[in-house]
Order: C-alpha cells, then sequence, then structure tokens
C-alpha cells in the first residue's frame, strides 16, 4: 500500500500586539477544505519567574510573585504566603491571620471579578460582539449603561479599598509574612468598609441579574458559543460548598461524576501532570488519571460554581441554584456562562465581607505563628479566574532551589484554545479573516481570561496584522487592522 | 460610594523601580509626611497608573493636583490646568489625566472639579535603577513648588503659578 501523507495544513495567524498582561497570537489550522481543525492560542511571552525566584530567599518570594500580575498580585501573594506557611512549618495560623488574609482574598476577587465582567466583558455583552471597536469599551458602556458602567467601576474601587486597607496599597501591597500577616484590621479601616458594604452586597445582586439576563436573553447562541464538554477542577471546603482561600481538590467530569474529592493541595502532584508543547510557553496540565489527552481540566468560576454543593452564603446560594438548573444534571458548560458565575462569585464575596466585617477576630493581636522548618512549600487558593499552585523547595539557608507554579491561565490553557477552535470553526470562512471573526474570537478568550484579552482587546485599538498563509509559505490573506479599528487589506506580498 | 473628605486630592503615580518614573512616587511620600505634620486637608492618592477608579477619589473635591514624572516636559518640570479629554482608546491599564477627568463627568454627570498637572522631568526609566542626577534635581525643584501648591490650595492661586511657571 502506498504510503499516503495527509495533506499539510493551512495556517491563518491572528497576532495582536504585545501588551502588558501576556502576547499572544492565535493560528487557525485549516484542512483543504478550509475547515478549521485545529487552533493554538501562543502565549510567546517568556516570564520566567519560576527560574528567577530560584536562588532568592523564600521570604522575598510572597512579595515578588505579585510581580505575576498587576489584575490578581494578591492571589499570587497569598498562594506564595501559604507555600511560605508551610516552609516554616506554621500549620495553622492564628484566627485573626486567616480571617485577614481571607478578607483580603475576598475584596482581591471582588475587584478582579468587577473588573472582568464590567470593564472588559460588559462591552461586548451589552454593545454586541460587533459593535464599533472604538465603542466596545468601557466609556462606550458609560455612554449607553451609564448605570451599569458606574457600578462596575464603584464595584471595583470598593474591592481595591479592602486591599488598600489591609496591604497600604491598592496594587502590590504587603500583607503576608511567614506564618501570618503584618497587621490586623483597625477599628477605622473596619468602620470604613462597613459604611458601604450593604451598597455593594445590593449592586452585586444586580450584577448577577445583569449576567444572567445577558446570558439568557439569547441563550441557544449564548449556549453554543465556544460550546464544549470538559472536566472541572477546583477546591471545596470539606463540606463541599464553594471555597476560594483554602480547602480540598475537586474534579468532576463533564457529566458532573467525581474524579478524585477532598485531595489534600499538597498532594497535587499525584493527581496532576503537566505537559509542555513546542509552540507555547505555556504549559498544559491534564488530570494524570484520564490521560494527557483526556485530562485537560477547566478552572474558574464555572468550575468552582459547578463544582461546588452549596455557597454559604444565602443570597449567592440562591442564585448558584438558578444557574445549575440550566445544566439540568450535568454541569454548565457554555463558555459564556463563565461571566454568570463570575457574577454569582462577586455576590459571595460581598456577603461573606460584609460577615467578615462583624467578626471581633480581624482586630486581634496574634499575628504570628512560627513551626519547625520544612523543604518544601506547597500553597494552593482559587485565584479569580481559578485555581492556583504554588510550590516551592527551599534549602538550610532558606534560599529558593526549585519552583513550580501553575497559574489559572495554564490550567485554562486546553480550554480556551478548544473555545477559540469551536469560535473560529463557527465563523470563518475558509477564506477570509473578517472583523467579525475576529470579534468573536475576542469574546471567547475574554470568557476565560482579562489578561490574555487585554492582548486581544487590543485588537481595534491598537495596530494589528492578521495573515492567511499556504503550506508553501505564500500568504494567502492579510489583513491589518489600524489604530482607529479600520480593517485594509494589502497586497500579500507586503506582508 | 462615599466620597474623599479633604477639599484637595493629590494623585500620584509611576513605578519607583524604574528610574525616573519613581519621581511622582517620591514626591507624594514627601507630600504625605508635609500633610501629616501640618494637618493639611489635602489627600494623598498614590499607583502605579492612573485607572477608571481613580475618578472616585476625585468624585466631590474642590481641588485636583496629578503628579508624575514626564519624557515630554520641559526640565525641571511643567505645571498647568488640565481638562477633560476622552482617551483616544481607553484601556483598562492606564488613563490620562484628562481621561480620568472625563471617566469622573461620565460618571457623575456633572463638570469635573478645578485640576492641574505637576509634570517632571525624567530621562531614565531603566528597570532597577533609581532616580538619574537629572531627575533628582527637577526633583527638588518641583517640590518646593508642591508644598506652595498644597499651602495656598485655590484655583486662583494654582493658575497664577502656572502663568509664572
Amino acid at each position: 500500500m502506498a504510503d499516503i501523507q495527509p495533506p499539510a495544513p493551512r495556517r491563518v495567524v491572528i497576532e495582536p500586539v504585545s501588551r502588558v498582561e501576556g502576547h499572544g497570537k492565535v493560528t487557525l489550522l485549516l484542512d483543504d477544505a478550509g475547515r478549521v481543525t485545529q487552533a493554538r492560542l501562543h502565549i510567546v511571552e517568556f516570564r520566567g519567574f519560576e527560574k528567577f525566584i530560584t536562588g532568592r530567599t523564600f521570604w522575598e518570594v510572597p512579595v515578588l510573585v505579585q510581580r505575576l500580575c498587576g489584575i490578581c498580585p494578591i492571589s499570587h501573594h497569598l498562594a506564595a504566603g501559604k507555600a511560605v506557611d508551610m516552609l516554616v512549618g506554621a500549620r495553622v495560623l492564628t484566627p485573626t491571620a486567616d480571617k485577614v488574609r481571607r478578607l483580603a482574598h475576598l475584596g482581591q476577587t471582588l475587584q478582579s471579578h468587577a473588573l472582568h465582567f464590567f470593564h472588559l466583558s460588559s462591552p461586548d455583552l451589552l454593545l454586541g460582539f460587533d459593535a464599533e471597536v472604538g465603542q466596545r469599551n468601557l466609556l462606550g458602556v458609560l455612554a449607553a449603561h451609564p448605570e451599569v458602567a458606574r457600578r462596575g467601576i464603584a464595584l471595583r474601587a470598593y474591592g481595591q479599598e479592602v486591599l488598600r486597607l489591609l496591604t497600604g496599597k491598592r496594587v502590590h501591597g504587603v500583607l503576608v509574612v511567614p506564618g501570618g500577616i503584618n497587621q490586623a484590621l483597625g477599628a477605622a479601616a473596619r468602620a470604613t468598609l462597613q459604611q458601604d458594604i450593604d451598597q455593594i452586597v445590593t449592586w452585586c445582586q444586580d450584577s448577577v441579574t445583569l449576567a444572567r439576563e445577558l446570558y439568557l436573553r439569547d441563550e441557544a447562541r449564548n449556549q453554543a458559543f465556544g460550546s464544549f464538554r470538559s472536566s472541572f477542577l477546583g477546591l471545596t471546603r470539606a463540606d463541599g460548598a464553594l471555597e476560594l482561600y483554602d480547602g480540598g481538590l475537586r474534579a468532576r467530569d463533564a457529566d458532573g461524576q467525581t474524579i478524585f474529592d477532598h485531595v489534600d493541595p499538597v498532594e497535587y502532584t499525584h493527581y496532576l501532570r503537566e505537559e509542555v508543547r513546542s509552540w507555547t510557553y505555556l504549559k498544559f496540565p491534564y488530570i494524570a488519571s484520564r490521560g494527557r489527552d483526556a485530562g485537560w481540566y477547566r478552572v474558574g468560576p464555572l468550575a468552582r460554581v459547578n463544582n461546588a454543593d452549596s455557597i454559604t452564603t444565602p443570597l449567592a446560594e440562591a442564585e448558584r441554584v438558578r444557574f445549575r438548573g440550566h445544566g439540568g444534571a450535568a454541569p454548565v458548560w457554555a463558555s459564556l456562562a463563565y461571566h454568570w458565575a463570575r457574577m454569582i462569585e462577586m455576590l459571595h464575596c460581598a456577603e461573606a465581607i460584609r460577615e467578615l466585617l462583624g467578626d471581633a477576630e480581624l482586630g486581634g493581636s496574634e499575628l504570628v505563628v512560627k513551626g519547625e522548618r520544612q523543604g518544601t512549600g506547597i500553597g494552593v487558593i482559587e485565584a479569580p479566574r481559578g485555581t492556583l499552585f504554588h510550590h516551592y523547595e527551599a534549602d538550610d539557608r532558606g534560599l529558593i532551589t526549585r519552583c513550580n507554579l501553575i497559574v489559572s491561565t495554564t490550567s485554562n490553557n486546553q480550554a480556551m484554545n478548544t473555545a477559540v477552535e469551536r469560535v473560529a470553526a463557527q465563523y470563518f470562512d475558509g477564506r477570509a479573516i473578517t472583523e467579525g471573526l475576529l470579534n468573536h474570537i475576542e469574546v471567547a478568550i475574554r470568557a476565560y481570561d482579562p489578561c490574555l484579552s487585554c492582548a486581544t482587546h487590543a485588537l481595534g485599538q491598537m495596530p494589528q496584522q492578521f495573515s492567511a498563509v499556504a503550506p508553501d509559505g505564500a500568504v494567502v490573506d492579510l489583513v491589518r487592522r489600524a489604530a482607529d479599528g479600520t480593517l485594509t487589506r494589502p497586497s500579500p506580498g507586503a506582508a | 460610594m462615599s466620597a474623599g473628605g479633604a477639599g484637595v486630592v493629590v494623585l500620584g503615580c509611576g513605578n519607583p523601580s524604574r528610574g525616573d518614573d519613581a519621581l511622582g512616587c517620591e514626591l507624594l511620600q514627601r507630600l504625605e509626611r508635609l500633610v501629616a505634620d501640618e494637618a493639611l486637608p489635602v489627600e494623598c492618592v498614590l499607583g502605579f497608573q492612573l485607572q477608571n477608579e481613580h475618578a472616585l477619589d476625585i468624585a466631590g473635591r474642590q481641588l485636583v493636583l496629578f503628579v508624575d514624572a514626564s519624557v515630554s516636559a520641559e526640565a525641571p518640570f511643567r505645571f498647568g490646568p488640565v481638562a477633560a479629554q476622552a482617551e483616544r482608546a481607553p484601556t483598562t491599564h492606564a488613563l490620562s489625566p484628562g481621561g480620568v477627568l472625563e471617566v469622573l463627568e461620565r460618571v457623575q454627570g456633572q463638570v469635573a472639579p478645578p485640576a492641574f498637572v505637576l509634570a517632571v522631568r525624567g530621562t531614565a526609566f531603566e528597570l532597577g535603577e533609581g532616580l538619574s542626577p537629572a531627575a533628582a534635581a527637577n526633583l527638588e525643584v518641583a517640590w518646593q513648588l508642591l508644598q506652595q501648591l498644597v499651602r495656598s490650595p485655590s484655583p486662583a492661586a494654582w493658575r497664577a503659578h502656572a502663568e509664572a511657571a
């Protein structure tokens, strides 16, 4: 039998200009008929944190790792802090340290969810995926839906105020020290936060309603848009309730069946593996027992709300029940349902903040505990966009000898590739890169990650170039988008 | 949301780890000490970049000052009024002073308070570097002006300084 080679795929490359939070481009692999067979979301920015942390002292790490992200630095600060707690043998923190850290994490999640939904995603959802790019931003929302935008800004500002009062800064403050915290919540700061929290809870309720209505307004489209079956991973409490700061790892498959549950996060390497692929700096984690091809999973609000048996705060719990009703017996799979789940979590954060602000132990004086030094420290937390793993090894001098980070974006890597593939398969005509296609790909990525969304949000606001490349390297399509959003199609030779 | 208390807000921004970009941070830190020592009716807000949320820091104030490093200002600094102006490409990362005022006007539905910019000339913005000698000299001159501004917090007085600058 003759050796038949499969046809070489054509490639379509969508390459956003670099932005601060992450650089990326999308390549669509096509078959001879022009159908999308695979999407590759390349992360071409190498940040190298795991390398340059090596050799530093472990007590520096919680501060250093905040520079991983300007949107969720406190999540890295706390995850690294939990790992460093383990390194210093601080097994159980004081109630004050534990509660102050939890309050910081709730404030962090609230401000990040507000940013993700209102600043980055609501322009798509409220103004339309194909709205004029110059309007598809927060100021466009301010013009068309002023009250929505105002609340988004105010909600984020409140979360930032929680962080400022606890860490000294809205961004890149410091709270964690090995085995505890550097300050409790003072009476004046508590009063400041209590002043507005009832309003914040109300606005968060309104935000859930908005996200739900936007999803249900065109439910058939939204259920199908970038939708696929997958497993889900996240932390839960011992009773199965939603947990953002601590807890056990739970993985459920696409039908909602348990893969593993109540796994001590320090044992994560027995349950998860990471694969490296040559075309991206981002790794591909997977559930070991399911193997490399079938073991990938999703993390973040959709995973957490799907996985949780309940939410401890009543308003968010009522919304969770309503949300799960739309998945039937199975989890909700739709990528765009992330936004709805995100707003349910934001409501939970607001309720939990209100509850915590009434706790006298936030102002306690016992801030730090000590223990016996260990060589390994692992801290796992639910960051706004998903489960975040920080793993360090340290020598007797306290110098980091090994570091492994699995950030939320990494866990959602395959999911984002799949979402882009599904959207491209639906909206790419096999010949030309259209503005509509670009817009829809942006919307799919933004459902998962505002960091990459920042990169893709640059589409239309910064000069861009998109090209379709044949197997022989010839450019068969070339599109440039100018800063004002104008699309031009120069001759391929101009590439 | 609860509005800020002091009649004057000074928003400084910059990255203290990037050479002369620390000019705004350094001035704000000095100002915080001065405000505390002299009980001045001034609130200091320091950040890496100006964002939409800073509009809420300005809401309800009588006078606003933005302090930042600048690569385009002539040494030692440029001081002058700034008006609300829509950003050409609004992002979540960084707004201009005029962009923050524009957000405020849209959020509040009213004209922004009188606002000024103190842009201190910087020349070197390398990661991990301290202030360059030239920026350090500019800082001292700008600090003299900043003290005068917060001790005479009125639009007329600030406009007079702007015209004299």
